[in-house]
């Protein structure tokens, strides 16, 4: 009989599948449970996840993932205008496309490694980026973003005989709609999917190359690997999880701008998937929750909501601590979110995965020392590989 | 007479200093050919010559029928030469048993393959493979552990393992006991001695004398840029030339 284990993959994705759907009721306690911030979760995660793979197996830092964010996006939105307001056909071909272009990019970043590489992936992003907003107008409408129109031919709606009463259509997914938690539940359940996909990678012997190669890139060369290949197959499939990203975020809401392809944008992941704690596999989605979390409602406390917050306290003291905290909340949220980083990168290199598993260690440790009858050793390993 | 690798006429030069002058060197299959020499004398770069990281000025490097000037390293490794490097190359961050994994991997699977959807735990035999020949060099405990985390003779023995596991025609060894106590080089010599027998051509690049000498079937040796003499190490032992060469380099 098997051992049900999370070495088990899919009773790890089970595992996660689970957390994941009952996501609005654990999140509920923090103020999170609404479902715009929920797909934001949902979708960043696949972002984060997709460049994981990328940057946290093989050590190559991308700085310019947010291009195939973008191309994901106007994609999607093309796909709505073109053929039918069904969200399926419009993330699946985001997805390829964003995989074209990932290839023909890290076909050319791939020359180099290290900075260069960054250097050169920041260089396309920004191109795009650029591009968008000049002479590639007629495909993204330039500043206005590339929206929905009355007058758009939707070929295959048409075909099939939907009929638009009044205003614009709203994307679905076989009727079903993507506002609110369905939509969500929608996002959830293609992050499940990814998750198992980058899982799987993890544990296989491509992933284990990969490792190898952040190990140490030349001594695969002498191990008889041919590193490049597998450096542009991981580039590919990571611009493929973030065309697929972009591709929702169009569903979600079928507006796509330029300024998704910013360096800034391409920055954020870079720190959600530092943050959460690169290499591992739950790690940058923690990191995205922690960003988007701040992003939302960090970001939403004003001086009124701490006066009430801190009301029990005498008047004098009362002002005293709102003067200071109100300088990390509201527009300050990004000055909060730069201390936490600071401090994560200074003392905890790996995120925040390293300090659950500091603390595993010492609650196990703790258990050991109180309980003469020694734990089983649970392989701690199997949650990262 | 067979001649696994051939060396013919190599001349490498940095700047104004002529590093080899006019090498010509065979290695013959099977057993151990030494190349000894004092410091300077060219042995890494001859080495390097042979491996595709420098290319000689002049001459041309043959293994096993391919020419190996400019073949870049993962076509080498896949021709049948392997190296094993002076400071230990092996995989830091990786368990001992993936280190030695690895190898086995790139001797299955050629220079590339995508399979990311198959199960690394379910490469049973690619698992028993990289045991036995962790077993073979003694690290079958410590398997789990971080390359990193072992110490420096350990490391040469993993890396000594990680080259042994692709079975291959010629094995290089760079300085195998450099830096190492004189215990972990007796250790290291008995496991050269072990592994002998299995029929693997090494050569041995060396200036540690006791090590050559236990070990090696045929010695070359190099003194600045030229081989000097070469026999069998009872003929080199007695050679004035390279006595010489050691010990008048050294003193003058």
């Amino acid at each position: 009989m098997k051992k049900i284990s999370l070495k088990n993959d899919y009773v790890a994705t089970l595992l996660f599948a689970i957390v994941v759907l009952f996501a609005p009721i654990w999140l509920s306690p923090f103020g999170a449970n609404y479902p715009d911030l929920l797909q934001k979760f949902a979708i960043f995660g696949i972002f984060a996840l997709g460049y994981n793979l990328l940057f946290g197996a093989t050590g190559y830092l991308s700085f310019g993932h947010a291009a195939f964010l973008g191309i994901g996006s106007y994609t999607a939105v093309w796909c709505f205008k073109l053929f039918t307001m069904n969200i399926l056909p419009a993330i699946i071909m985001s997805t390829l496309v964003s995989g074209v272009f990932a290839l023909l990019i890290g076909y050319i970043c791939l020359r180099r490694s290290g900075i260069y590489f960054s250097i050169l992936t920041l260089a396309f992003a920004q191109m795009a980026y650029s591009l968008a907003y000049s002479v590639l107008t007629p495909i993204t409408n330039g500043e206005t973003g590339l929206q929905l129109t009355m007058q758009d031919p939707r070929y295959v709606d048409a075909m099939v005989g939907v009929v638009v009463q009044d205003g614009l259509p709203s994307t679905n997914l076989f009727g079903l709609s993507v506002n609110g938690y369905s939509g969500f539940y929608i996002c959830a359940v293609v992050l499940i999917l990814a998750f198992f996909v980058s899982l799987k990678i993890f544990r296989s012997p491509y992933g284990l190359k990969l490792a190898a190669i952040k190990s140490n890139q030349v001594r695969m060369q002498y191990t008889g690997f041919n590193t490049r290949p597998y450096l542009i197959s991981v580039f590919v499939i990571s611009g493929m999880f973030a065309g697929l990203a972009g591709g929702l975020l169009a569903a979600i809401d079928p507006l796509a701008g330029a300024e998704r392809m910013q360096w800034t944008a391409s920055g954020e992941i870079v720190l959600m998937t530092i943050l959460g704690g690169a290499g591992t596999l739950i790690g940058p989605l923690l990191g995205v929750m922690v960003i988007k979390y701040f992003e939302n409602i960090f970001s939403a406390i004003n001086e009124s909501v701490l006066h009430d917050a801190f009301s029990f306290l005498p008047d004098t003291i009362e002002n005293v601590i709102v003067a200071v905290t109100h300088v990390f909340v509201g527009e300050g949220w990004h000055l909060s979110l730069g201390l936490i980083f600071v401090l994560v990168v200074t003392f905890l290199p790996g995120g925040i995965m390293q300090a659950l598993s500091i603390l595993t260690r010492r609650y196990k440790q703790f258990r050991s020392g109180t309980n003469s009858t020694s734990e089983s050793e649970t392989d701690s390993q199997g949650e990262q590989k | 007479m067979s001649s696994l690798l051939q060396i013919k006429g190599v001349n490498k030069a940095f700047g104004g200093l002529n590093a080899l002058t006019d090498i010509n060197l065979e290695i013959e299959e099977g057993g151990i050919h030494a190349i000894i020499g004092p410091n300077g004398a060219g042995k890494s770069t001859l080495l390097n010559c042979c491996i595709g990281r420098l290319m000689p000025d002049t001459g041309s490097v043959t293994f096993n029928g391919h020419d190996m000037v400019g073949m870049p390293p993962h076509d080498i490794n896949h021709a049948g030469m392997v190296r094993v490097f002076q400071t230990p190359e092996i995989f830091p961050s990786l368990s001992l048993l993936a280190n030695v994994m690895l190898p086995a991997f790139a001797q299955r699977d050629g220079v590339f393959k995508f399979n990311p959807f198959s199960s690394l735990y379910a490469e049973k035999e690619i698992r028993d493979k990289a045991m036995e020949e962790l077993k073979n060099v003694g690290l079958e405990n410590s398997f789990r552990e971080k390359a990193e985390t072992i110490s420096r003779g350990d490391k040469r023995r993993l890396e000594l393992a990680m080259g042994l596991v692709q079975k291959p025609k010629l094995l290089l060894l760079d300085e195998p006991t450099a830096g190492m106590a004189r215990l972990d080089t007796n250790k290291t010599i008995d496991l050269l001695l072990e592994i002998k027998k299995t029929g693997v051509t090494k050569v041995i690049i060396e200036h540690d004398m006791h090590v050559v000498f236990s070990l090696a079937d045929k010695i070359s040796v190099l003194a600045q840029g030229a081989i000097i003499a070469e026999g069998k190490p009872e003929e080199i032992k007695g050679n004035p030339i390279v006595i010489e060469a050691y010990l008048g380099g050294e003193v003058g």
